[in-house]
């Protein structure tokens, strides 16, 4: 098995995806690039590259270059979707809601409860969120809450390589619509990933790291600082669980709760801004479900309530790192009786 | 193995080191010793229980001697290759103990993880087959080749293909269905899959061999002995299927089905005796493997092919006796999934090692013990 | 009239009844309180629907507006699963849960009414995208009104479909009002202009003449069949109730309506042009009149006695697997 980046993970996936099943097919923004131009063709393979080389192999037909026109092909992708293809579109990045949110929610999500069972709306949307890039505001958004929110729609939020080809081929197989989070600043992490097809089921945990004293549930990208967290302060005697959901929607709530009750003590640790975030809605989850386990108030470790800034020294205290983590455990350590 | 002997004078001092138990260990966790610092060990005694992130498992003591010092106490982490205890002459001065640990510790270099000469597993085509296997030891030992249970894979031979390789050359490979090897198992009984293995065998040269079959492998070993007996001049069987009529359906199936973490977890819990030795690391590498396309499939056509109605569709004790080979066969007490029992009433020319306190992994529950058995077996 | 068979005007003039009796009786029934919720009604725009639909089958698609019943009719669905789904029961074509604004059946390519002004055009640029990438030789058809000829959405279609050169269709209803708003104030330009500014012919049509709408959609649809890429109908009609049941209508002026079913009404257009031919008479069109009388009368009384959605039923059909 080789060591493959995130990025060629995502690609693996989907041209494994594109070669068994011909009615998978990609469109975006430039996912191959190019188009109508004379220079080189596959210009792009992708803003950062990702679809390199599905275009040379699966020619225009099926990996579509599209205008920059958000709202008209996520819509078609919603349209294409409910009527016998499996559409893979790139929203190159997630902030770029604001101008397709419609299509995404009020029509694909919405499809198969208004028809009443009748629609199968295989669509997945691949899109890049997170800070780190410096690339300010409207380019360095979560959102996955936004999308958690609406019911219809599932959201996967791969923490690593690995994580990534399996849970983006279960999406493209999926039948729902599929919001697919990527973090930019992790397309170049390696890890080992098999060369065959394999697929992660949406709705169950990953538990990282097992340890007695802290539960600590991250999202995403946080699930490497949690990581980081775990495996220091096991050196100090103190137990961590990392908790990776994988999908926020379905929430695997039974392992979120069965951890807590084995450690007594939660952190959750969100990317996304604040109010209404995965961690608000994990703690709402534990504080009804678990609180007699708890015997440390709950812990969130999250960004300030602020657009994402673009200055490096703004950017770095704005995302939320293992400094923070490690913090947000000793004192639930520390609030023991 | 004798009584425990009185503590012993003389003799030079002797570290104790991590071992190093498959090709991807790297460091390990001391999780309990088992022998008190002052107390004679034998060489083969259990003195330490060792957690890596695979499983955790006795340590023997490769020496005898007294142990004077447990330099890593329970629960610390350390690098494979690292100091655990120092053993001496119980009369061995303390100063020349301290001195030896000093210098111990001064010159000791981490192993790098994946070295470049480390032995990896490959592709090869046999029969027309994708398959994968792993070759270790020197071009000029005798043959043993490794052949893994249901659901099982090369992998798992992480605690013996080392240890025999020392002196061995030691093939493991992954049957169809299986590991690495290709996930199509149509019209694969326990015949045809003997064949595939001959075929193997003819493909990397292994000459005659020692075969070491575990469980669905077992039986695979025991037909390739009936069928080509000049292939197989020892023939080891451990927790063997083949040998009777019953097995453990309900863990067949429920193998072959299993999604979630936990279900995973606690069919691998009834393979050993001891279900704490079940680490995550094993739960997530048999979780990943099942999620590979085709692999629940294969899991399922191969169970209707062997077990069809919940027990095996081919028994061969009564052939067991026509063989001229050495045949041993190895089997855990504790065994929930093939039944010991089918071990009563072996003819004579098979020896019988019955494990205690050990189910239906002895490979790695007891994978000294069955090291040596195996490696002295017919030597 | 052209090559039109007997059946063919059958089956529009009953479709065409069919509708206009579906929703006067929506109107009367709403207006006694038996009708939950919003329902906007097609009455006076009906040979549009059916002018297009007629040239299209099931493998075609179309995706229709918030005034959907009559395009739902027109593409076939079941007259007597609207209704009861317009009551919010059981039985209706989406269970109850969707309602008079989202009535679809996928089978029979109706891609749904849709809540949202202007959110058809991209769903039907996938629908045909489909249909030219598995080269099931379909076309789709987007309809809007003029309110939601004026969202981005539609016009990024108009865009989307041109650069793919997908089989699509745009058909702009012009009923006058985007809601109590006049089109003449609210539209800039001109609609065959936006058209043949992306590239695409556009044809404007008298929506009130059931024979102009069915050979201007029959020209177009066939070139998009054939690979020659989208066009557009600006399709001008009126209607005869309001944006919403409810609505006084006080941006109308006097007696505007009565002038329009007195004078402009696209079945009465129909029965005399048809009775010009001699093809179908006044009895055979009285008889399908009482016919679809009796279908309607059935299809109210059986929704008003059907059973509502139970609590099982609010929790399932979110999702296909969760």
């Amino acid at each position: 098995m080789a060591k493959k980046s995130f990025r060629q993970a995502i690609n693996e996936a989907l041209a494994m995806e594109m070669r068994r099943d011909p009615t998978v097919i990609l469109m975006g923004e430039d996912v191959a690039g190019g188009m109508g131009a004379a220079g080189e063709d596959d210009a792009w393979g992708g803003p950062l590259g990702v679809t390199k080389g599905l275009m040379p192999e699966f020619g225009r037909d099926r990996v579509l270059d599209t205008p920059i026109s958000e709202s008209a092909f996520v819509g078609a992708a919603a349209g294409a979707a409910a009527t016998g293809l499996r559409p893979v579109a790139e929203l190159m990045f997630v902030d770029f809601m604001g101008v397709c949110l419609d299509q995404i929610f009020n029509q694909a999500g919405k499809f198969r409860y208004m028809f009443g069972g009748k629609a199968v709306t295989p669509m997945v949307v691949r899109t890049m969120y997170g800070a780190g890039f410096r690339a300010a505001s409207q380019h360095s958004q979560c959102l996955y809450p936004v999308f958690t929110h609406m019911p219809g729609l599932k959201v996967a939020i791969p923490s690593s390589p690995y994580e990534a080809k399996g849970l983006l081929i279960q999406a493209i197989r999926d039948d729902d619509p599929v919001i697919f989070f990527e973090h930019k600043v992790m397309y170049d992490d390696e890890e080992e990933v098999p060369d065959e097809a394999y697929t992660i089921p949406f709705g169950e945990a990953n538990l990282t790291r097992e340890g007695d004293d802290v539960t600590i549930v991250a999202i995403g990208r946080m699930v490497q600082f949690a990581n980081q967290v775990a495996d220091k302060l096991e050196g100090e005697g103190i137990g961590c669980t990392v908790v990776d959901p994988r999908t926020t929607s379905p929430l695997d709530e039974d392992t979120i709760l069965e951890c807590v009750e084995d450690t007594g003590r939660l952190v959750i640790v969100d990317e996304a801004s604040p109010r209404c975030n995965i961690a608000t809605d994990i703690s709402a989850l534990v504080s009804e479900r678990a609180f007699s386990a708890l015997k440390a108030p709950i812990r969130m470790v999250t960004p300030p309530h602020t657009p994402v800034p673009f200055a490096a020294e703004l950017e770095d205290l704005y995302i939320p790192g293992p400094e923070q983590i490690e913090e947000a455990v000793r004192s639930v350590m520390g609030a023991q009786a | 193995m004798s009584d425990a002997a009185a503590p012993v004078s003389g003799g030079a001092i002797q570290a104790i080191t991590m071992p190093k138990w498959g090709l991807a260990m790297e460091e390990g966790k001391v999780s309990a010793w088992m022998a008190e610092e002052g107390a004679a060990i034998e060489s083969g005694e259990e003195i330490l229980e060792i957690e890596t992130t695979k499983i955790t498992n006795v340590f023997e003591s490769p020496i005898a001697g007294t142990l004077r010092r447990r330099v890593v106490a329970e629960g610390e982490t350390v690098p494979v290759g690292a100091l655990l205890g120092v053993a001496a002459g119980a009369d061995t001065p303390d100063a020349e103990i301290e001195a030896f640990i000093a210098d111990f510790q001064a010159n000791f270099v981490v192993e790098a993880a994946d070295t470049a000469d480390a032995p990896e597993a490959e592709a090869i085509t046999v029969a027309g087959r994708a398959l994968s296997h792993l070759r270790m030891g020197p071009e000029d030992g005798g043959a043993i080749v490794l052949v893994h249970g249901f659901g099982g894979d090369l992998n798992g031979w992480l605690f013996n293909q080392p240890v025999l390789a020392e002196t061995q050359r030691v093939y493991a490979m992954d049957l169809p269905g299986h590991g690495r090897a290709e996930k199509a198992v149509g019209g694969l009984d326990v015949a045809a899959l003997a064949a595939l293995l001959a075929d193997y065998m003819a493909a990397v040269g292994t000459g005659p061999a020692h075969l070491v079959g575990h469980s669905m492998g077992g039986a695979v070993a025991l037909k390739l002995a009936l069928d080509n007996p000049d292939l197989v001049q020892r023939l080891t069987l451990l927790a063997p299927a083949g040998l009777g009529r019953e097995l453990n359906v309900d863990y067949v199936r429920g193998f072959a089905e299993a999604e979630r973490r936990k279900e995973i977890k606690s069919l691998l819990q009834q393979l050993f005796a001891d279900p704490e030795l079940v680490s995550r690391d094993m739960v997530n590498e048999v979780q990943k493997y099942k999620r590979l396309d085709g692999v629940n499939a294969a899991l399922r056509t191969l169970a209707d092919t062997l077990f069809p109605d919940g027990h095996q569709a081919l028994v061969m004790k009564d052939r067991l006796e026509s063989l001229a080979m050495p045949v041993q066969v190895i089997w855990g007490d504790e065994d929930s999934i093939v039944p010991p029992a089918h071990a009563e009433g072996l003819p004579a020319n098979v020896r019988l090692q019955i494990l205690e306190k050990i189910g239906h992994m002895p490979q790695m529950e007891a994978a000294g013990e069955v090291n040596r058995l195996i490696a002295e077996f017919g030597s | 009239m052209l090559q039109l068979s007997k059946e063919d005007l059958v089956r529009a003039y009953t479709q065409m009844r069919t509708i206009r009796d579906f929703e006067e009786r929506v109107h009367e029934e709403f207006a006694g309180g038996s009708i939950p919720g919003f329902v906007h009604l097609y009455a006076g725009e009906e040979a549009s629907a059916v002018g297009v639909c007629m040239n299209l089958n099931d493998k075609d698609n179309i995706a229709s507006t918030h005034r959907g019943h009559g395009h739902c009719i027109a593409k076939g669905c079941d007259v007597k699963g609207m209704m009861q789904e317009i009551y919010g029961r059981r039985g209706g074509l989406c269970g109850g849960k969707g309602g008079s604004m989202h009535i679809a059946d996928l089978s029979k390519g109706m891609m749904g009414a849709n809540g949202i002004v202007g959110g058809g055009p991209p769903l039907i640029c996938g629908a045909a995208l489909s249909a030219k990438t598995l080269g099931t030789g379909g076309v789709a058809v987007a309809f809007v009104g003029d309110g939601g000829s004026n969202q981005g959405t539609t016009l990024e279609s108009y865009n989307l479909a041109k650069v793919w050169n997908l089989p699509a269709v745009f058909v702009v209803e012009d009923n006058g009002y985007a809601e109590s708003t006049a089109s003449s104030w609210s539209v800039g330009g001109s609609q065959i202009k936006r058209a043949e500014a992306f590239g695409m012919e556009g044809f404007e049509v008298d929506g009130h003449d059931f024979f102009a709408v069915y050979e201007a959609a029959r020209d177009v649809i066939a070139k998009a069949r054939d690979g020659g890429g989208p066009s557009l109908l600006h399709v001008r009609l009126n209607r005869y109730f309001g944006h919403f049941e409810g609505d006084a209508m006080t941006y109308r002026p006097d007696g505007e309506v009565d002038g329009l079913r007195q004078q402009r009404d696209s079945l009465a257009i129909f029965r005399q042009r048809v009775g010009e031919t001699g093809l179908l008479d006044a009895a055979e069109m009285d008889e399908i009149d009482r016919s679809v009388a009796g279908l309607i009368d059935e299809a109210v009384g059986e929704s008003v006695a059907a059973p509502p959605p139970t609590r099982d039923d609010l929790t399932t059909d979110v999702y296909v697997t969760y």
